[in-house]
């Protein structure tokens, strides 16, 4: 019963990374994220994810009190915290994330403030996507792992 | 996209098999990971790691110069080009003028051959753009095994 608990739950966690994938949320380097999670490093995935989570809420605020300043000008700012936001969602293989970034970036090259606006609205939205279905990811997985009753073999 | 001094345009198969044997000899390679990013640090830590290396990481330019001027050696250092208190240019053109001779490896987020090539002028041997996987990182060891 415990197994066909978990065989569906793992087959829950595949049609959620499918869709991911095929939505163009997620691209490969997330792949290559999990490749890098093992035994002496179990819970590396959500941890580097959560940390991207801690982060990329900081840049977000920071993004919307720039941008909401009156007399905002420094859009040299604005491409610094892009550019951070754009390297650590390559990383993670938060690929809709970046694609935004790369348009609020051309944007405030632009020094457009609309477009700025228009752009940081799309990211929050992407943003909070990319968290509330990761979000998602991670609860079937601690399910499944308690289903499966999974221990990590013991190191010598 | 990779710049370097003789680099190869091809990140093949061939490098990932043979990356036991460049572990056994990188274990004594010293590396320090320079990027304000936790996320980058973090990854690029494991990253290391699964090739047999520990890396040493701070999250500016500055520190990284302040610990070479103490003398600390790194046979690898990655560093980012953009960064607080000093960015990864004037941290390579500063370690470089104290003649550190470290293989340097510059990680941009930006795809802009402008930019890289400014951050190689500053003195990298070679530059990629984020993130450093598996296959790049093959290829700087390599790069690395061939400079020692």
């Amino acid at each position: 019963m415990l197994g066909l608990g978990a065989d569906r739950l793992r087959a829950d966690m595949n049609r959620l990374l499918a869709f991911l994938f095929h939505q163009g949320v997620l691209d490969e380097q997330f792949l290559q994220l999990q490749q890098l999670q093992d035994e002496s490093s179990p819970n590396f995935v959500s941890e580097v994810v959560n940390i991207y989570f801690h982060e990329s809420e900081k840049l977000l605020r920071n993004l919307r009190s720039l941008l909401m300043d009156r007399e905002f000008s420094d859009y040299k700012k604005i491409g610094i915290h892009l550019n951070q936001f754009m390297g650590s969602s390559s990383s993670i293989g938060a690929k809709r994330v970046r694609n935004v970034c790369v348009a609020f970036r051309a944007a405030s090259e632009q020094n457009n403030r609309a477009g700025c606006l228009r752009a940081l609205e799309l990211l929050e939205h992407e943003y909070c996507f990319l968290k509330n279905k990761l979000h998602e990811l991670f609860q079937i997985e601690q399910q499944r792992v308690l289903a499966a009753g999974v221990r990590y073999p013991m190191q010598n | 996209m990779v710049l370097g001094k003789g680099a190869s345009s091809s990140l093949s198969r061939k490098m990932v098999d043979g990356v036991e044997n460049m572990v056994s000899n990188c274990n004594d390679f010293t590396v320090l990971v320079v990027d304000d990013d936790p996320v980058i640090r973090k990854l690029h830590d494991m990253h290391l790691k699964k090739f047999g290396l520990r890396a040493q990481v701070v999250e500016n330019g500055k520190k990284a110069v302040d610990l070479c001027h103490f003398g600390t050696i790194f046979n690898l250092i990655l560093m980012d080009k953009e960064m607080p208190i000093m960015d990864g240019v004037e941290a390579t053109k500063e370690l470089r003028a104290m003649g550190v001779n470290s293989l340097i490896v510059g990680v941009t987020s930006r795809d802009s051959q402008y930019e890289t090539q400014t951050f190689m002028e500053a003195g990298l041997d070679f530059c990629f753009e984020k993130p450093l996987t598996a296959d790049k990182i093959s290829f700087i060891l390599q790069e690395l095994n061939k400079k020692n």
